[in-house]
């Protein structure tokens, strides 16, 4: 059933992703990083769903529908603010730092 | 080769190219090894007997959302930057909130009791996992009847019809908000 060493596994991409977020400064690699903890969450879903019943992998599909939308929209606004600020580091984009 | 062997093998290939991905310099080359672990997770669904999950792991996020990436990457012409890593403070911190956070995943196994030590093998006074939660059983027998699709199919359709339905809503408000964000001028 494998789901002990899935579940670890899970758990070490979603560090990855948030070490990822802290570390990074371009937005876009900062994307990426939310995609991989969505995933982690997805490999934990699917491995419970072994055990647990079928609705685990609806939830992947509600998941995977949702960072589709996130990515579309997130990527517009990254379009939006490269087209006011030329850059898409975090280290230029601090309009809200007073 | 058994598939314990099989998933070890993967899953130290998902974690490789996943912190190759956020160590990488080049957004490029971020998201291609990003790809890299989306193809090894879909492996290890079909592993954990998942195949629809890995044909739209595949076709959804490995194809399109990834290249939605790729093609804004190459759009606003990145990955001539020097090096985007954030200083020394935050890689400190980096390491901190990943130990720490990795560290409480892993202990929630330990203390959380009796609904994870069926993953261990056992829950006292059950014979085997899958007594612990009947509705397991269920749903592996489903499968069996009614093809893999239609073994997702059925829930969705049924349990999770409103929620599949507010679905389509989303997605066409993500898509209509992108176009607005993304246009010029109104």
């Amino acid at each position: 059933m494998l789901i002990g060493p899935a579940l670890l596994l899970s758990a070490l991409l979603f560090t990855i992703g948030v070490a990822g977020v802290v570390l990074r400064r371009n937005a876009i690699v900062l994307f990426m990083c939310v995609e991989l903890m969505l995933n982690a969450v997805n490999l934990s879903f699917v491995a419970l769903s072994q055990v647990l019943g079928l609705g685990g992998q609806v939830m992947v599909f509600f998941v995977m529908t949702v960072a589709a939308a996130e990515a579309a929209v997130g990527l517009a606004i990254i379009l939006a603010i490269f087209r006011h600020t030329r850059t898409v580091d975090l280290k230029n984009i601090n309009l809200l730092q007073g | 080769m058994s598939a314990e062997s099989v998933f070890y093998v993967l899953g130290g290939f998902a974690l490789i190219s996943a912190l190759l991905c956020i160590l990488q310099r080049n957004p490029v080359a971020s998201a291609l090894w990003l790809v890299a672990t989306m193809f090894s997770l879909a492996a290890i669904y079909v592993l954990l007997h998942a195949q629809f999950i890995a044909a739209i792991q595949v076709l959804v996020y490995a194809g399109a959302v990834m290249v939605l990436f790729l093609f804004v990457i190459m759009l606003l012409n990145l990955g001539r930057d020097a090096a985007d890593l954030r200083g020394r403070p935050a890689r400190v911190a980096a390491v901190a909130v990943a130990v720490g956070l990795l560290g409480e995943l892993v202990l929630l196994a330990a203390v959380t009791p009796g609904s994870l030590s069926v993953l261990a093998g056992g829950v006292p006074g059950a014979a085997s996992p899958l007594e612990g939660f009947p509705a397991g059983s269920a749903g592996l027998a489903a499968p069996a009847t009614h093809g893999v699709v239609g073994a997702i199919a059925a829930p969705l359709f049924q349990t999770y019809l409103v929620p599949f339905e507010i679905t389509s809503i989303l997605l066409l408000a993500a898509a209509v908000g992108a176009v607005v964000l993304a246009k010029r001028k109104l």
